[in-house]
């Protein structure tokens, strides 16, 4: 197996652009939680922000990701040749399920539930983290893992802009017109991606409240 | 005589213009178990939410022990303020331990006391707590999801119970237990309760006093012995739907 043969020979680079991979699906998802949740939380208080931002963020979705790269490398700040611009088109990538995911997790939250807990006089708070959020947990969860699947495979591409990762084996590959470096690349990608999706999906049945005790 | 518990001043509440309740004046003594009868629409169930300031009348007032409900702070004003709901709402991620320790949790009892007071409210109900109090709410039948839910509305000790057709998903078997039960607890913990139904028996079983709204509109308050033999149409008519 030639695979075999690159990947020993160049281990050292595969275990750095593996590394490079995690930190850019890492920081991204991190990012687009700590946007896509409270956005996400907003929206089942604003329900006049609902169309807009779920639309912007449906857009996003839709501009390829090569191009999405393209458009980013020019602007100032968040812009330029680099890992940060690869950050940041990743986290525009995962807003949508966060955010989709937390307002629709939040929004399945029973009325009646909703009722009794500021009846008993719970605070809008203490109404959002003691039962909404736990509830939403497993929903929301679902989300970040989407998030997180999606990062590890676009995040491939962020090699064609200087932004390091796994991407860079693929690139090199198909210069090279040799599939054996381009499968340097995408097989540890892959089983990044199921390695994050099993770990995650492990720890959403892990918060599914139907399952244990509160 | 003590000044009313609950007392409803020209209140009304409108929505979108329309009128659902009121003009409404009622007072209720402290210690009294009412009953607000009447078909549903009739304004019964924005009663109740008014006295706990879920709603805000638009006009007039409610007094919740001589103050405004707009002058509470609302979450005070609630902790208060036990509430039983038809749905029960109980939180289906918790335990029915700490969904009855729920209000006492928020107000950061000690944590022994909350157990006593667990254990003490699961016995009241008919629940011993060491069947029931690690289960959760979707382990339960619909009767004693209810007992829970009046358990946790009880918890804090709240000097005012608020119920809005808490036995009305219930099973008629177990309904008439719990109304038995409910009765015995009310006349013993002597609490001001305000209970809404559509049902005459239910009213006649359980109050100390009868309101009748249709409509948005106060049509009768009497004892039940005056209820049954009140002229007036609308308590006619229920009586005679009974």
């Amino acid at each position: 197996m030639r695979f075999f043969e690159y990947v020993i020979a160049y281990r050292a680079e595969v275990w750095q652009r593996t590394i490079e991979h995690i930190w850019l699906v890492v920081a991204s998802v991190g990012l687009a939680i700590a946007v896509g949740v409270p956005l996400g939380i907003l929206l089942t208080r604003r329900p006049r922000w609902r169309t807009p931002v779920l639309g912007f963020a449906n857009i996003v979705q839709t501009i390829p990701s090569l191009a999405l790269f393209g458009f980013l490398l020019p602007l100032p700040f968040i812009g330029g040749i680099g890992a940060r611009t690869a950050i940041v088109a990743l986290v525009l990538y995962g807003l949508l399920p966060i955010i989709r995911n937390t307002f629709t997790g939040i929004a399945a939250v029973d009325p009646a539930v909703r009722e009794a807990a500021r009846g008993m006089g719970m605070s809008d708070v203490q109404l959002l983290w003691m039962v909404e959020l736990r509830l939403a947990a497993p929903v929301i969860l679902a989300g970040i893992r989407i998030a997180v699947v999606l990062g590890v495979g676009i995040g491939t591409i962020a090699a064609a802009i200087g932004g390091g990762g796994l991407g860079a084996f693929i690139f090199r590959g198909v210069a090279m017109v040799n599939h054996v470096v381009i499968l340097a690349g995408a097989i540890p990608a892959a089983l990044l991606a199921l390695m994050a999706d099993g770990g995650l999906h492990l720890l959403e049945r892990g918060l599914d409240w139907r399952r244990g005790k509160g | 005589m003590n000044a009313p518990a609950i007392e409803f001043r020209h209140t009304s509440y409108r929505v979108d213009g329309r009128v659902v309740l009121g003009p409404l004046s009622l007072a209720v003594a402290t210690g009294d178990v009412l009953v607000l009868l009447g078909r549903s629409g009739s304004g019964k169930t924005t009663a109740l939410r008014l006295i706990n300031g879920l709603l805000l009348p638009t006009a007039g007032e409610v007094l919740v022990q001589g103050r405004s409900t707009s002058a509470w702070d609302p979450v005070r004003l609630r902790r208060g303020i036990g509430y039983v709901i038809q749905e029960v709402g109980l939180f289906p991620h918790m335990s029915v331990e700490r969904n009855v320790g729920v209000v006492p949790r928020l107000e950061r009892w000690p944590a022994p006391r909350i157990r006593a007071r667990v254990t003490e409210l699961l016995a009241l109900v008919g629940l011993p707590a060491g069947d029931f109090a690690a289960r959760l709410p979707h382990q339960l039948s619909g009767g004693q999801r209810q007992r829970v839910g009046v358990a946790r509305a009880l918890a804090a000790d709240p000097p005012v119970l608020l119920c809005d057709e808490p036995f009305g998903a219930v099973d008629p078997l177990a309904r008439a237990e719990l109304q038995a039960e409910f009765k015995a607890l009310t006349a013993r913990l002597r609490r001001t309760v305000v209970f809404v139904t559509h049902d005459v028996r239910e009213a006649l079983a359980l109050a100390s006093r009868i309101a009748v709204l249709e409509d948005g509109q106060l049509h009768f308050c009497g004892s039940p012995g005056e209820f049954q033999t009140s002229d007036d149409p609308h308590v006619r008519a229920l009586r005679e739907s009974a």
